[in-house]
């Protein structure tokens, strides 16, 4: 059995909606993190299956962008958690709310 | 050459610039030194472009320098240029000329003052301001310049701001000036709608395409601006008060050049006023006229000598506003070039005076200054012999100019309207020879009376003989009470006296019945007869006491007759006072030079003020030489100014050839015969000297009344300052209560109203932000998840 594009695409969704809903029911941003950098590389698989399908190196290269931007964004978001780790006992998203409307 | 016009105003840039920085550290008198240079460096860049303009062709006399573009907005663009022609390079000439000159006067007046660097640093920027003024290429620049020139006359109009009449005559000034900037701002707009430009090149060139409707109305709308910063009619109440600035600032900037900038402004709008209707330019002049003869009227009546010259400023403004109505461009530029000449010369000198007098300015008090201070009355005379139209000064020639123009004229209510122009012309030529000629003699002339005694002061001195004798007065009564009460004393000891009296008499009679009833073997009976001879003894020493205080009390009784008498003395000694206080004739108000010196009699002369004693000890002194030398300078060019354009042969017309180029054949010809121009002349001179005659008779001569000729009314300005103050503080200001009530609710309240909607519009997205990281995620996905749907869809259909 070939495995064809359509098989990573499949596996990028479900690796996507595993992050999304991750996102949405777990309350410790750690955790959180886990699942948007889940749902960014679910993203790159299928970057890079279509990469491969179309021939085209565009795909590939954005890739490497997404991985930058990933690195970058954790850096800073691991650095806000570990700041606010330390002030709080226990973490849980839903009591920072400071930026209430 | 002409490319290095940017020197010009660069110069006075680079001095103020300079002063800001280091004006305090180079203090007195180097900042000064260093101000006077920056003109200086101004007047010589403006001749050497002045002598590039005139070595090229007449028609090519019309230069752009594009310094670099100011504003650039869609079709509205603005270059900051400076536009180099005959017109401008005249102003500019004058400007630094005359201004360089005034500096270095400064350099002497100043002398002494705690803000002596700051008072050149204004003067920088008033140099600097008044050169993009002429200089400027378009209407926004020559506004900034504008702008420029009338903060700074603000800033020197007060710039003894600490005495509360000076800083609110710089607010007046300021405040006028605004009612007639409004005008100008009117009118930028409305050529630029109708040009779609505001470069003089355009207007110039595109004149044609206005109407004649709104020409008219740009026209009235500049006349309403110059009106403002030339001191028209009806808003000239500013520069009188103007006089409270330092006397140079008064020469420089409310004589001989900011107060011509409106006459620049029509002059260089000539082709606009070409377009307008005639009434609109027969409006112009009949305000100058009306100014004219209105201002001299006033100036007649004047007693301080600045506000002489100010009323006269306003007058002779009203001259070039007469020749600019009346289309003669040339007369006007060339009686405002003869007019800085001579009325700068006039105020240098009225400031020398000033300064050699210690600060008085009231020309009652001068007279007999020629031997005092040769050289400022030798100046000063020239100056009041080019006003007051006597040939060959320069004022006779531009004067005539004028004249001759308006005689000339035939546009608003035909010949007849110029005519009676020119008899209004003629009158205030009248009137300015015989004020100027008052001036010169009560200045001048005379007994010197700035000793004399002056009226407050023996005012004061009365003040103080009447307090003293209210001294004495207050002091008798005290005597006299004190000596009632001791009478009322000595007449209780009397009768506590003759109360003793009786009782030992009573004593007495009791006494000697007791020894007879008695038994005179008894021991007791001698008892009784010693107190029989005790009583016996009592009696007179009572009688001896009640009589001396009897004769105490008549001392007394006497005392107090004394002492109401001396009070009665005293009582009629101050009605004597107050009769011969009556009886003494004060100073008169009006003096000729033949006043006498006011009587001073002995018992009043030990009660004059300091001040007197004070002056009797100062020396009125003529100035420096960097006064002096101004003043020279300025005189010559005040007797010779006039050969800038000599009426007898075309060829002596130099500055009417040298502006052709900057009125693009806007400018009337006059068409009156060589014997009607002629009969002018010498009309306008006779008539000048006879009112150098009449005044005279009545200030050297005193053959007529000072009085008489110097209306109450002239004196407080025809009440136009109470009027404009009653107005405005009255009906004016209910309206004015109004229009801010109309602020208030309406457009603040729109505003308000914008910011409540605001704030309730916020409130309800507040719902929006919960500050739950996880519903935000929520609201992404969603709104990703609609947009791929919306993708799909457009894909699929």
């Amino acid at each position: 059995m070939e495995v064809t594009a359509t098989w990573y695409l499949v596996l990028s969704a479900v690796l996507f909606s595993m992050g999304f809903v991750g996102l949405l029911v777990r309350r410790n941003p750690l955790i959180m993190f886990m699942c948007i950098e889940l749902m960014l590389n679910a993203v790159n698989i299928s970057f890079v299956a279509f990469s491969n399908a179309l021939d085209d190196i565009a795909g590939r290269t954005a890739v490497f962008f997404v991985l930058v931007v990933a690195a970058a964004e954790v850096v800073v978001g691991l650095s806000l958690v570990v700041a606010l780790m330390r002030r709080r006992p226990s973490l849980s998203v839903d009591d920072l709310t400071s930026l209430r409307g | 050459m002409l490319d290095i016009a940017w020197l010009i105003p660069a110069f006075p840039l680079l001095g103020f610039v300079l002063l800001v920085l280091f004006g305090r550290r180079l203090g007195e008198p180097f900042a000064g030194w260093l101000a006077t240079i920056a003109s200086a460096g101004a007047f010589v860049s403006t001749v050497v472009v002045f002598f590039g303009l005139a070595a090229l062709d007449t028609a090519e006399r019309f230069h752009l320098v594009k310094l670099f573009t100011w504003i650039d907005v869609g079709s509205f663009t603005v270059d900051a240029g400076l536009l180099v022609d005959p017109l401008s390079i005249t102003m500019c000439l004058f400007i630094t000329g005359v201004g360089t000159l005034i500096h270095l006067y400064s350099v002497g007046y100043m002398h002494g003052d705690p803000n002596f660097s700051k008072f050149f640093i204004y003067l920088n920027l008033f140099i600097l301001s008044m050169l993009l003024l002429v200089l400027g290429d378009n209407l926004l620049l020559t506004f900034l310049g504008w702008e420029g020139v009338g903060a700074c006359s603000y800033l020197l109009i007060s710039f003894w701001f600490s005495d509360e009449s000076n800083a609110s005559a710089g607010k007046k000034a300021f405040v006028t000036n605004r009612i007639g900037d409004f005008g100008y701002m009117l009118a930028t707009f409305l050529v630029f709608v109708e040009l779609g430009s505001i470069n003089y090149d355009d207007i110039v060139s595109r004149a044609g395409e206005l109407g004649s409707r709104s020409a008219t109305l740009i026209v009235v709308l500049f006349l309403l601006a110059a009106a403002g910063k030339s001191a028209q009619l009806p808003l000239f109440v500013w520069l009188p008060d103007a006089m409270a600035g330092p006397t140079p600032v008064s020469a420089l900037i409310h004589a001989a050049t900011m107060v011509t900038s409106g006459v620049f402004l029509l002059t260089r709008l000539n082709p606009i006023l070409a377009e307008a209707e005639v009434w609109s330019t027969g409006l112009v002049a009949w305000v100058g006229a009306l100014t004219a003869l209105f201002a001299a009227t006033i100036a007649v009546a004047q007693n301080d000598i600045k506000r002489v010259l100010a009323y006269s400023t306003v007058s002779q403004l009203g001259y070039l506003f007469l020749a600019v109505g009346v289309g003669g461009y040339v007369p006007a530029i060339f009686h405002m070039v003869t007019h800085a000449f001579f009325k700068a010369l006039l105020f240098l000198g009225s400031g020398s005076v000033i300064h050699g007098l210690h600060q008085e300015q009231d020309m009652r008090r001068m007279g007999g200054l020629s031997k005092l201070m040769p050289i400022t009355a030798m100046t000063f005379i020239v100056g009041w012999l080019a006003i007051a139209g006597v040939p060959p000064f320069s004022g006779f020639w531009s004067k005539d100019e004028i004249l001759l123009y308006a005689w000339n004229y035939d546009g608003l209510g035909g010949p007849a309207g110029g005519k009676v122009l020119w008899a209004i012309g003629l009158v205030t030529a009248l009137l300015t020879a015989f004020y100027m000629t008052r001036q010169v003699i009560l200045t001048f002339f005379g007994r010197t009376r700035f000793f004399d005694v002056r009226a407050e002061e023996i005012a004061a001195a009365w003040e103080a003989r009447f307090a003293t004798l209210d001294l004495s007065i207050a002091e008798a009564n005290e005597v006299e009470e004190h000596a009632l009460s001791a009478v009322e004393k000595a007449r209780n000891e009397v009768s506590k006296r003759e109360e003793a009296l009786a009782k030992a008499e009573e004593k007495l009679v009791a006494a000697r019945e007791a020894v007879a009833a008695s038994d005179a073997s008894a021991d007791a009976h001698v008892k009784l007869v010693k107190a029989l001879e005790r009583a016996e003894g009592a009696v007179p020493k009572a009688e001896e006491a009640v009589l001396k205080a009897e004769e105490k009390l008549i001392a007394l009784v006497g005392e107090v007759e004394e002492a109401a008498v001396y009070g009665k003395e005293l009582q009629t000694a101050r009605v004597d006072l107050r009769n011969s206080r009556r009886a003494t004739p004060m100073p008169p108000s009006q003096v000729t030079a033949r006043t006498e010196a006011p009587v001073l009699d002995d018992d009043l002369s030990e009660y004059v003020p300091e001040s007197y004693h004070r002056r009797q000890e100062y020396h009125p002194h003529e100035s420096p030489w960097t006064m002096t030398l101004p003043l020279i300078v300025l005189a010559l060019l005040a007797a010779a100014g006039g050969g800038l354009n000599l009426p007898f042969t075309s060829e002596l017309h130099f500055l009417e050839h040298w502006l052709e180029p900057s009125l693009f054949g806007h400018e009337v010809h006059v068409t009156a015969s060589a014997s009607t121009k002629w009969i002018l002349a010498v009309v306008a001179v006779l008539v000048g000297l006879i009112a150098i005659v009449a005044s005279f008779r009545v200030y050297m001569a005193g053959a007529v009344d000072p009085a008489r000729v110097e209306p109450e009314g002239a004196a407080r300005a025809w009440y136009v300052d109470e009027t404009y103050a009653g107005f405005f503080g009255g009906p004016g200001r209910a309206l004015f209560d109004g229009l801010a009530g109309f602020d208030r609710g309406v457009i603040d309240g729109a505003v308000r109203a914008v910011a409540r909607g605001t704030v309730a519009l916020a409130q309800g997205m507040r719902a929006l932000q919960p500050g739950f990281v996880r519903s935000y995620a929520l609201g992404i996905g969603l709104g990703s998840v609609l947009v791929m749907v919306w993708f799909m869809g457009r894909l699929f259909v």
